[in-house]
């Protein structure tokens, strides 16, 4: 599948639907997830729902008579997706930790230009 | 008690009438139904209600935007009035603040989508105006009579100016949110 970042709408979504959800369980869970951080609104979820339907990462599932309220579940090539993404996400954070080695401490940034060996 | 206002606003200005609207909804009237160039408001608590505008991709009785609708109104929004392509939701903020879109690259398709729809509506007034200014002006010439063609071209060549400047507004707003983008979502 190559190189590709997800957004964090997708990332959430596709990590809400390891179980079956319709649109507005996804906004509940995703917001849930992240501590009220990301409130994803109903029209940019329901985009990113019909991308995800045609590239095949997710399906939905067939619940016979509410056939309006749609249920959604994340396929292989979803789940190959998310787990291509964790393992970008963590190459981002374990950079970003070692290169700034300070965990909730104020990272100290000096301007003075570096002295030259003579 | 019920309140109507009625008020024109140019398709390009959807965002001031969506402006408007809340602020409206802000001052105790909501939005309950929509009508050409009238608006009608139900008292409401001040700031209960949060009004979002949205250009469909296809027309409101269509079977994609009946889905669309009622998947929207599933998140607790109510569809108040609808106008073409045009759907006006509200819903009750209760603390948060009400959105159809929360990423850039959603507000960029949507504000694309309307420069399309009036581009093709609007900027189409232009040729036709120009065709029966041009047509106009050669019967008085010729004949010395005046035609309605001169009215009628100016008519459209006012609106066709007029969406000419809204296109580019909305352009420069959708530049700088795809400037935007470089760096974030």
């Amino acid at each position: 599948m190559g190189n590709i970042a997800l957004t964090e709408a997708v990332y959430y979504i596709l990590l809400s639907l390891t179980d079956a959800l319709h649109g507005y369980g996804i906004m509940q869970n995703v917001e849930k997830l992240s501590n009220g951080r990301v409130k994803l609104a109903a029209g940019t979820l329901y985009g990113a729902i019909n991308t995800l339907l045609d590239k095949g990462w997710i399906k939905a599932l067939d619940n016979g008579a509410d056939s309006r309220k749609k249920l959604y579940i994340i396929t292989n090539s979803g789940m190959c997706a998310l787990n291509e993404e964790i393992e970008r996400l963590e190459e981002l954070v374990l950079n970003g930790r070692r290169i700034i080695k300070t965990e909730n401490k104020p990272v100290e940034i000096s301007l003075k230009k570096p002295e030259r060996e003579v | 008690m019920r309140k109507v206002i009625r008020k024109v606003f140019w398709a390009w200005d959807f965002d001031k009438e969506e402006a408007w609207l809340n602020e409206m909804a802000s001052r105790g009237l909501a939005l309950v139904a929509v009508d050409f160039c009238k608006y009608e408001f139900e008292e409401c608590a001040p700031n209960e209600y949060g009004i979002q505008l949205e250009l469909l991709d296809n027309i409101v009785s269509s079977e994609e935007s009946r889905n669309y609708i009622s998947f929207v109104e599933e998140t607790g929004a109510e569809c108040v009035g609808t106008w073409i392509r045009w759907v006006y939701f509200r819903k009750k903020k209760d603390g948060g603040e009400f959105k159809l879109f929360s990423d850039k690259d959603s507000l960029i398709a949507h504000l694309q989508r309307i420069i399309i729809f009036i581009a093709v509506l609007g900027i189409a007034n232009l040729p036709i105006g120009l065709l029966n200014v041009m047509l106009g002006i050669n019967t008085l010439i010729e004949e010395n009579v005046v035609v309605p063609n001169i009215y009628l071209g100016i008519f459209n060549l006012v609106i066709g100016i007029a969406a000419l400047a809204g296109v580019s507004r909305l352009t420069r707003k959708k530049k700088k949110l795809e400037a935007e983008r470089q760096i974030s979502e």
